[in-house]
C-alpha cells in the first residue's frame, strides 16, 4: 500500500505510537476502510458545532470537514470565531473556564468530546503552533526534548537533528543547540515551535495565525515549510491574511460575524470549499465582499 | 507635590542611615573593649564573664531560619502551585485570605502556640525528649508556619506571571497538568520562587517574639535542633527588657549584635536581588 508517511512511521518504535498507528484504521470508520491513509479522507468532521463562553454564544452551527494531508485555511474578520473553532480541534478550549462545545465533532470518526476521550492523548495527536512564538525559557535542545519525553520518545541527537531539518531550521541552529531559545529571531522561534510540534509526531498541526508576529521573509519561510509538511501532516491554519490563505491552502473556510436582531453577536461558518474556487468564484456574497476588501 | 514625595524619600533614607549610625555609635564602647576577632570567632556568649562570642547567637539564628525554611518551603511552594495551577477561582477566593490571615498573626501568639502545642506534639512523636520545654526545633517550626504565607503568596504571584501561552504550548504537546505545572511553570517562575524563599529566610532570621518564647534563654552553640538556645534577636530582647543597665558593656553588646543582624539581612537581600537578576526570564 502506498503510504507517504512511511518515513515517519519507521520512527515510531515505542509502544505508545505503535498502538496509535494500529488503531488508526479502526477509527477512520467504515466509509474510509478501503483506503485509510488516502490523501483527502476526512480527519475532522464538525456537525452543527456551537461554542459558548459562559452564557455567551461565540460560534454557531459550524459544519466543516478537515481533510487529510490538506492545508485548510480558516479566514474571516476579527471575532468571527475562527480561532475558537481551531482550538476546539485539540480541545484547547477546555483550559478556558466556562468554555463549552456542543454539537458533534469527530476525529477519525470518533466523538472528540465523548466523556472517555483523554484530551491529553488527543493533543499528542493534534499539535498546535500559536500566534506568538512561545518557546519554553530553555535551550533549543530542551525545547524539543520536552515534548519527546512527555510522549515517551528518547530525545537523542539523531532525532533532534531530524526534527530541526524537517522544520528547515537545522542549518541555522546546529552549532548552538544548547543556547537559550529566546536568543533566536522571531521567525526562528516560530520554526522552533513548529519543530517542537513535529517532534511529538502528531497527525495534525493546528496553526493559529503563525505568521502574524513575523516579518515578510520569515513568513515566506514558514509558508514554504507548510507546503513541505503537508506531505506528512494535515494542517489547519487560521490567518488574517487572505493572500496567505490563497498562497498556501488547498481548502478555505470563511467565517463571518452574525448579528441577529435579538442582540448579541457570534461567529458562523459562511462558506467553505477548494481555495481556488473560493477565491475565484465565491458563492456567498459575504465571502465575496470580504475577499475583495469591501467588507464593513 | 514633588517636594512632598521627595521629602518622603529622603525621610526613609535618613531613617536607615540613622539606624546604622545608632548601631555603630551606641556600640562604640563595646568595640573598645572587645576585639572584632574575639567577637566574630568566640564560641561563648557569657556577658557575666566578659565572653562576647557571637557564634552561638548567629548559629542559633541560622538554625532557626534553616528549620523554618525546611518547614515553609514545601508547604509554601505546594500551596502556591495549588492556588495558581489547580484551584478553581472559588477555592482560591477562600484559601488565599485564610493563608494571609496566618501572616497577620501576632508572633507572640505563635510563640505560645509553640510552647503549648508544637512542643508537646513534637514530644509525643518522639522528636523531642519529654523534659525538653525549649528547643530550636519548636521555634523553627512556628517561624516556618509564620513565613509560609510569605513564600506562598510571592511564589504564587511568580507562577501566575508565567504567560498562558507557555502553558498552552506545553498542553499542546500532550503534557498533563502535573507536567505543565512542575516542568514548565515552576522552572519559568524560578527567579520569583527563589526570591520568595530568600525573603522568607530574611524574615525568619529577624523574627523575635516567637523565638524568644520557644527557643529558650541560654546562648548555646550547637548543631542539634533539639537543644535550647538563643538567637541574636532573642538576646537583644532579653538584654533590653532590663537585664542590663544603660552604659554597661552588656547593654552596648546588643548594638554590636544588632549590627551583625543588619549585615546578615542586608547580605541575604543582596543575594535575593542577584537571584532575581540572574534567573529572570524576560517574556516578550
Amino acid at each position: 500500500m502506498a503510504d507517504s508517511r512511511v518515513d515517519t512511521l519507521e520512527d515510531r518504535s515505542d509502544a505508545v505510537t505503535r498502538e496509535r498507528v494500529a488503531e488508526t484504521p479502526q477509527v477512520t470508520g467504515a466509509e474510509a476502510t478501503s483506503a485509510p491513509a488516502e490523501h483527502g479522507t476526512a480527519v475532522f468532521v464538525a456537525d452543527k458545532v456551537n461554542v459558548h463562553y459562559g452564557s455567551t454564544l461565540a460560534l454557531k452551527g459550524v459544519d466543516l470537514e478537515i481533510r487529510r494531508n490538506h492545508i485548510t485555511a480558516l479566514i474571516g474578520p476579527s471575532g468571527c470565531g475562527k480561532s475558537t473553532f481551531l482550538r476546539c480541534l485539540n480541545r484547547m478550549n477546555d483550559l478556558i473556564p466556562g468554555a463549552e462545545v456542543s454539537g458533534s465533532l469527530t476525529f477519525h470518526g470518533e466523538d472528540m468530546y465523548a466523556p472517555h476521550v483523554d484530551s491529553v492523548d488527543l493533543r499528542r495527536r493534534v499539535g498546535m503552533v500559536f500566534q506568538k512564538p512561545n518557546p519554553f525559557p530553555k535551550s533549543i535542545r530542551e525545547n524539543l526534548a520536552f515534548g519527546m519525553k512527555v510522549n515517551g520518545l528518547k530525545a537523542n541527537d539523531e532525532r533532534i537533528e531530524k526534527v530541526l531539518r524537517h522544520a528547515a531550521l537545522w542549518d541555522e541552529v546546529k552549532d548552538k543547540l544548547d543556547d537559550d531559545a529566546y536568543a533566536l529571531s522571531g521567525g526562528q522561534q516560530q520554526r522552533l515551535c513548529i519543530a517542537r510540534a513535529i517532534a511529538v509526531q502528531p497527525e495534525v498541526i493546528l496553526m493559529d495565525e503563525p505568521c502574524s508576529a513575523l516579518d515578510p521573509i520569515s513568513t515566506l519561510a514558514i509558508e514554504e515549510l507548510m507546503r513541505q509538511l503537508r506531505e506528512d501532516y494535515t494542517i489547519v491554519i487560521v490567518t488574517h491574511n487572505m493572500q496567505q490563505a490563497a498562497r498556501v491552502s488547498d481548502r478555505t473556510a470563511f467565517f463571518t460575524v452574525e448579528q441577529p436582531e435579538g442582540g448579541g453577536r457570534h461567529g458562523i461558518l459562511a462558506e467553505n470549499g477548494d481555495t481556488e474556487m473560493m477565491f475565484r468564484a465565491p458563492k456567498d456574497g459575504r465571502t465575496q465582499d470580504y475577499i475583495t476588501g469591501r467588507f464593513g | 507635590m514633588l517636594l512632598l514625595l521627595g521629602a518622603a524619600d529622603i525621610i526613609s533614607i535618613l531613617i536607615t542611615v540613622g539606624i546604622v549610625f545608632t548601631l555603630v555609635e551606641e556600640g562604640w564602647g563595646f568595640w573598645s573593649q572587645v576585639s572584632l576577632g574575639d567577637f566574630l570567632t568566640g564560641k561563648e556568649w557569657f556577658p557575666v564573664d566578659d565572653k562576647f562570642g557571637v557564634l552561638p547567637l548567629l548559629g542559633g539564628s541560622v538554625m532557626v531560619a534553616l528549620l523554618a525554611a525546611i518547614v515553609a518551603v514545601p508547604i509554601g511552594l505546594g500551596s502556591a502551585i495549588f492556588l495558581s495551577e489547580y484551584a478553581t477561582p472559588r477555592v482560591r477566593a477562600f484559601v488565599k485570605p485564610v493563608l494571609e490571615l496566618l501572616a497577620g498573626m501576632p508572633t507572640i501568639v505563635l510563640g505560645y502556640f509553640a510552647l503549648d502545642s508544637v512542643t508537646p506534639a513534637l514530644q509525643n512523636i518522639g522528636a523531642l525528649p519529654a523534659n525538653q520545654t525549649y528547643s530550636f526545633l519548636s521555634a523553627g517550626v512556628v517561624v516556618g508556619l509564620l513565613i509560609v504565607p510569605l513564600i506562598a503568596s510571592l511564589s504564587e504571584d511568580a507562577l501566575r506571571a508565567v504567560p498562558r501561552a507557555m502553558r498552552e504550548g506545553a498542553y499542546g504537546l500532550g503534557a498533563t497538568k502535573r507536567i505543565v505545572a512542575t516542568r514548565v511553570v515552576v522552572p519559568a517562575a524560578l527567579s520569583g520562587i527563589m526570591a520568595s524563599i530568600v525573603l522568607g529566610l530574611s524574615r525568619a532570621i529577624g523574627e523575635t517574639m516567637a523565638v524568644t518564647l520557644a527557643a529558650g534563654n541560654q546562648p548555646n552553640l550547637t548543631a542539634d535542633p533539639r537543644d535550647a538556645g538563643q538567637t541574636i534577636t532573642s538576646v537583644i530582647v532579653a538584654v533590653s527588657k532590663g537585664e542590663a543597665t544603660r552604659g554597661t558593656i552588656n547593654y552596648e553588646s546588643i548594638f554590636a549584635i544588632g549590627l551583625v543582624l543588619f549585615v546578615v539581612t542586608l547580605i541575604i537581600n543582596i543575594i535575593s536581588v542577584q537571584i532575581v537578576r540572574r534567573f529572570r526570564t524576560v517574556y516578550t
